[in-house]
């Protein structure tokens, strides 16, 4: 028996109501995407091309106007457990110390596992000794830690992100990368993950997913075949990048 | 694992820029580990409240007048009430009457809030009647709240629990409606059931806003029990103040119970304010 895939989109499409009468948006037409158990997969396109309303539907917050979405083998209704977002803005609650929010998705489960996993979970993204603070008390990229621990204790079979790093500084989302590769090749997560940073997508990603501008499509799928840990000079590195760069109708030069 | 970058000193507030310049030395910021700072704190407030009372006394001397008393007058009918044992037994009453009023009030005001404040159509329907009500001062109840009520410990009681059940509901409405989404769309991804949301994160994502609510309500809470002591009842601060003048023109013992109200609303205030240093709310205000 074969797997189902992790994420199956089928001509899937989408639009708003405008704000004049009878007038609609489409943001998004014809999405047809497979992601592969197991696999990391980055979506990326410029602003405004739907990539977040992309992941707004499959992770069930956003109703689609047409289309199927599937995971693991069963059409999306809702959010679900099984499938943890990290969300941009930061959605760790700020009222809980940091081991309360990453054992908020913590469910059925003793009270002695639940702290094991806890303690696990905040030392795998280097937290450890930060246990008791309370958010506000941490920089941006911890915070953005502690929602990633919260995501993984809750042992989710996939992970959206959508720009968990946007908000954050060079060194430390180029820190942040490198951690959630490690994560991901330690615990065979499901990513699916969206970011308008092409070098971002080329260090992470098995495979892209390149959207157009509005109304969003997959224009091309870029299956990114550099061993990891990926060297950020190595020539096919700045190839892979630099072909996504013409993709999305890019120059690579700055001024005139 | 842990990044440079990341370390954040957890617990400090503020910090020192200084530069020297010549003798010259500018502070950009406020220092609160500095303990001149801390001393500086507690001598401003105190050295100016020194400074109202010669003022007032030296204002009260000089002119001769006998229309307002003088602090040290005040100072003596303070110790007048405390020989006859009434300043306890009246500060019990007016705090006895607030405490009922406010807790009643936070009873209702707040679960009212979170529903109307989580279900948009019960807001749409109850909100005018709310904004109807509110305005109506609760002094303009106290002949209602009379004749409901007689000249009884429930009449103030009554007129305190409508004036703080307002601001309490209509602030917890707010903090409501102005969540976060995205604390929201944690909460149900995690597979919270509505009861759930509504106790792990509606009502804790909201507590900031709530005890602000609390602290506003309280404040109007002791004006009007005052108010309303005047009238309906024969015990507590504001009584003691309509009755030092009915009773013999004794202004020493009206102004020494505004002194009395005064000195409780502020311990009042302090002790709410504690509230809003528990660890659970601290995010809600800006350091």
């Amino acid at each position: 028996m074969t797997a189902a895939p992790a994420v199956s989109v089928t001509e899937l499409a989408m639009s708003f109501r405008g704000k004049r009468r009878g007038e609609t948006i489409e943001v998004l037409r014809d999405i047809n995407v497979l992601v592969e158990p197991g696999e990391f997969v980055c979506i990326v396109g410029p602003s405004g091309c739907g990539k977040s309303t992309l992941l707004n539907i499959i992770g069930g917050f956003v109703q689609a106007t047409a289309g199927e979405v599937c995971v693991e083998g069963s059409p999306v209704f809702g959010p679900d457990p099984r499938r943890i977002f990290v969300f941009q803005e930061n959605g760790v609650f700020p009222w809980l110390t940091v081991e309360e929010n990453v054992a908020f998705g913590v469910r059925g489960r003793s009270k002695t596992d639940c702290a094991q996993i806890v303690h696990r979970y905040v030392e795998m993204v280097g937290l450890a000794g930060f246990a008791a603070a309370y958010p506000r008390e941490l920089s941006g990229g911890m915070r953005q830690r502690v929602e990633i621990a919260r995501a993984l204790a809750a042992n989710p079979d996939i992970i959206y992100m959508d720009e968990p790093f946007g908000a954050l500084d060079f060194i430390t989302r180029l820190k942040m990368r490198a951690d959630l590769v490690r994560i991901w090749q330690s615990e065979r997560k499901t990513i699916l993950f969206v970011t308008h940073d092409i070098e971002e997508a080329v260090q992470l990603a098995d495979r892209v997913f390149i959207m157009t501008q509005r109304p969003g499509t997959v224009q091309k799928i870029v299956e990114v075949k550099l061993p990891r840990p990926r060297n950020l000079d190595a020539p096919d590195y700045l190839r892979t990048r630099d072909e996504i760069f013409r993709l999305m109708g890019m120059s690579l030069q700055v001024g005139v | 694992m842990r990044s440079e970058s990341d370390v954040v000193s957890a617990r400090s507030h503020g910090y020192v820029a200084r530069e020297s310049a010549g003798s010259l030395r500018v502070r950009f910021f406020r220092d609160v580990n500095d303990p001149d700072s801390r001393w500086w704190r507690f001598v401003r407030p105190v050295g100016m409240i020194a400074i109202f009372l010669t003022v007032w006394g030296l204002a009260v001397r000089l002119s001769h007048t006998d229309l307002f008393p003088g602090p040290g007058s005040v100072a003596r009918a303070i110790g007048e009430l405390v020989q006859k044992g009434l300043l306890l037994k009246y500060i019990v009453a007016s705090l006895f009457r607030v405490t009922w009023g406010f807790i009643l009030a936070a009873l209702v005001g707040i679960p009212v809030g979170l529903v109307l404040g989580w279900y948009a159509r019960a807001f749409q329907a109850f909100n005018p009647l709310i904004q109807i009500f509110r305005p109506i001062s609760p002094i303009a109840w106290i002949p209602v709240a009379i004749l409901w009520f007689g000249v009884s410990d429930a009449a103030p009681i009554f007129l305190i629990f409508l004036a703080s059940v307002f601001p309490i509901s209509v602030s917890t409405i707010a903090a409501v409606q102005n969540l976060q989404p995205v604390y929201l769309r944690a909460a149900q991804n995690f597979g919270l059931g509505r009861w759930e949301l509504f106790r792990r994160v509606v009502f804790r994502a909201s507590a900031p806003q709530i005890i602000t609510g609390l602290r506003i309500a309280l404040g109007i809470a002791w004006l009007v029990v005052v108010a309303a002591e005047m009238i309906a009842v024969n015990s507590g601060l504001g009584y003691l103040i309509i009755d030092a003048r009915n009773a013999g023109k004794r202004y020493d013992l009206v102004v020494a119970g505004m002194v009395m109200i005064g000195l409780i609303g502020l311990v009042l205030d302090v002790l709410v304010r504690q509230l809003a240093k528990l660890d659970s709310v601290r995010w809600g205000y800006s350091q």
